[in-house]
């Protein structure tokens, strides 16, 4: 009795407050008329949009032709193409130092690097991963359970753990005493620290691309393994034969998400290595934008809506590449 | 026996039924190592976390978290370290008064009388299981941990509520009417998915403080609540709800807003938790953007705070990892009771 009665109250009280929201727009329906409604519940959303998305856009590309330290448009000269030009001189392109912003193309350089054996890294581990879930293994669940756990967890959360893992009297150094290797100060170093960026990385992201793996995986056909099995397919032709060329769509959905994500490499890398060192060793490009614009002395509005839009120019051509080939790859 | 017989089929169950293949046991090594590699550094830190400020930096480190004992003694002021004294093949627990050079001046903590002076190499610590709660209960009262933890709350609830409001009305707009603009504004919408806030931060910043929203909670919130994948993730399952519905609705004399509120809110259930889960991860694990419009202290979220305190006290490892296993509680349990709605949520939609 008691909960019925509680029930109704509830409900008593939710309906009190809808009719105070009701009633305005309501009044609205009357007065604009049913047809133009839409448009009403669209408001919010592109009003959002518009003000925290769209008008963001439209500045960067104006904040990019201009200079000085001052946040307002009014007291930014107009400097033309002067950052593009900035960020873009270069003496030798293979050596940061003879640029003229060579901590950008220390962090382009960077990012490069670490795109690279990111992608190639993640999407082994990813794959193998998901090809091992596809099998008919016990406590599959649990496993997939588990290596997607780190998916949810905070970049600082992250880098934090590992961190600590890595630390001088960590425990990855414990266990290498154990095996008679001397203790090594791991981010301090900066071929270890680079790798370590990656690792985590891959610890991280990995179980988010294994399951848009296995998603694809699940969706072959049984009857094509069958057929093979018929045949006396060997595993490894099976593999390239049938399950590579089918899992092509999502194959190529993970590489492109995860090339766009790994230029995109920020907040794990920035807490582990103490804001991208040793020295400017794990400098990433959205770092190199954040500082210019928002820890240096000096406010480079201009500078880094510059390196942000050019960055933007090369996420474009990612997403287009991504929506050719997909559509190609459909065909 | 019956259930023994159970348990070993189900672990050692494989492909071909009697045989264990190479493959299998690649297989299973792959897969425990791979649990052990997600464990491994997740644990660590848990059980580190528990350490007192003296045993955390100790090398090579003890699994669990130990504790020299320390033992008042009657006569001495301070409480004296806890030793074991080896004399004469005899074993006992005694207290150090002083060490000088290689011999240390011991007494028996219950009957103390005049020290007796041993070998330094013949005695060991004391040590017991101790879990230091005050790495704990520290950050909670000194520091500001409840204040990130109030804001961090406050953001992802708050946001999440408004990014289901925003984008179920939209979605309701794109996909139960027919109206002029209809596809180039679809269009627009998603074709913000591609933009990611790393491109458009310094601008989005200045806009931020245009509205007088900077080191303001708002400010985090506002600007991320019309999100193009909560649109079209809702958008899709509307879709699949029959017009029928709400022309019956309109023959019943409904209001429009009417009809979104009872009918197609309460149909969109699954997609709105869907979408909830995802939108209470990504608030909660926020880390770029509140960086960049929090500047001070009292409105930090959690991860910012987290942050500046490794910055501000890079050595006091006791509290951060403290700090840090506490972050991470609320997403773990989240995950344990909606693991599978969240794993084949993100299947489904490939959003993270």
């Amino acid at each position: 009795m008691v909960r019925w009665a509680s029930a109704g109250l509830a409900d008593r009280a939710v309906d009190g407050a809808m009719a105070v929201v009701e009633a305005p727009i309501n009044a609205v329906e009357r007065l604009i008329g049913r047809r133009r409604m839409p448009y009403l519940f669209l408001a919010p959303n592109l009003v959002l949009f518009g003000i925290f998305t769209f008008l963001p856009i439209a500045i960067a590309i104006g904040y990019a032709f201009t200079g000085g330290t001052d946040l307002l448009i009014s007291n930014r000269p107009y400097v033309g193409l002067d950052n593009f030009r900035k960020l873009l001189s270069c003496g030798d392109y293979l050596a940061p130092g003879s640029c003229e912003e060579s901590l950008f193309w220390t962090a382009i350089w960077n990012t490069l690097w670490f795109v690279g054996f990111n992608v190639a890294a993640t999407l082994l581990v990813a794959l193998t991963t998901a090809l091992i879930l596809n099998r008919a293994i016990a406590a599959r669940g649990f496993f997939r359970a588990m290596f997607f756990y780190p998916v949810l967890l905070s970049p600082v959360v992250i880098g934090l753990i590992w961190k600590w893992f890595l630390d001088r009297n960590g425990l990855l150094n414990a266990f290498l005493q154990m095996l008679g290797v001397p203790p090594e100060i791991f981010l301090l170093d900066v071929g270890w620290s680079r790798f370590f960026v990656v690792v985590v990385s891959v610890w991280f992201h990995m179980g988010f691309y294994t399951l848009i793996l296995l998603a694809g995986l699940q969706a072959i056909p049984k009857d094509l393994y069958e057929a093979a099995a018929i045949d006396a397919a060997s595993p490894a032709r099976t593999l390239f034969r049938i399950t590579l060329p089918l899992l092509g769509p999502n194959l190529l959905v993970v590489l492109i998400l995860l090339m766009i994500r790994s230029v995109q490499i920020f907040d794990e890398a920035w807490v582990l290595t103490n804001g991208g060192g040793p020295g400017t060793a794990n400098t990433f490009l959205v770092q190199y934008i954040y500082q210019m614009a928002f820890a240096g002395d000096l406010r480079l509005y201009g500078l880094a809506s510059a390196a942000s839009v050019l960055m933007g120019l090369v996420l474009l051509v990612l997403t287009l590449v991504q929506l050719r080939l997909g559509r190609k790859v459909e065909s | 026996m019956h259930g023994t017989f159970n348990a070993i089929g189900f672990l050692t169950r494989t492909r071909r039924p009697g045989r264990i293949d190479v493959t299998d046991v690649l297989s299973w090594l792959w897969l425990v190592g791979g649990t052990l590699a997600v464990l491994v550094p997740v644990l660590w830190a848990g059980l580190s976390s528990l350490k007192p400020e003296a045993e955390i930096t100790r090398f090579p480190p003890t699994l669990l978290p130990v504790a020299a004992v320390q033992v008042e003694v009657q006569g001495y002021d301070k409480p004296l370290s806890l030793w074991n004294v080896t004399v004469d093949g005899e074993t006992r627990e005694m207290a150090m008064v002083r060490r000088i050079g290689l011999k240390a001046q011991v007494v028996d903590p219950e009957n103390p009388g005049k020290p007796a002076s041993v070998d330094t190499k013949s005695i060991s610590p004391v040590q017991r299981l101790t879990v230091a709660t005050e790495n704990y209960s520290d950050p909670l009262t000194r520091f500001s941990f409840l204040t990130f933890l109030k804001n961090s709350v406050f953001v992802t609830f708050v946001a999440t509520i408004l990014t289901l409001i925003v984008n179920a009305l939209a979605a309701f707009a794109l996909s139960k009417y027919r109206f002029r603009g209809e596809k180039a504004i679809f269009v627009l919408i998603i074709s913000t998915l591609m933009i990611p806030l790393t491109v458009v931060m310094v601008p989005a910043y200045l806009v931020v403080v245009g509205v007088g929203l900077v080191d303001n909670l708002w400010g985090v919130i506002i600007p991320t609540v019309a999100t193009p994948t909560g649109v079209f993730l809702l958008r899709q399952y509307m879709l699949t709800i029959p017009d029928e519905l709400i022309e019956a609705a309109r023959v019943d004399a409904a209001s429009e807003f009417r009809i979104f509120w009872r009918i197609i809110l309460p149909l969109t259930a699954p997609a709105l938790a869907v979408l909830a889960i995802f939108s209470v991860l990504w608030r909660w694990n926020d880390f770029l953007w509140p960086l960049i419009v929090l500047s001070s202290r009292e409105n930090f979220t959690l991860q910012v705070g987290l942050n500046a305190f490794q910055g501000e006290f890079s050595v006091q490892w006791h509290y951060i990892l403290a700090m840090t296993f506490l972050s991470l509680i609320p997403v773990t349990i989240v995950f344990l009771f909606l693991q599978r709605y969240i794993t084949t949520g993100i299947a489904g939609t490939g959003m993270k």
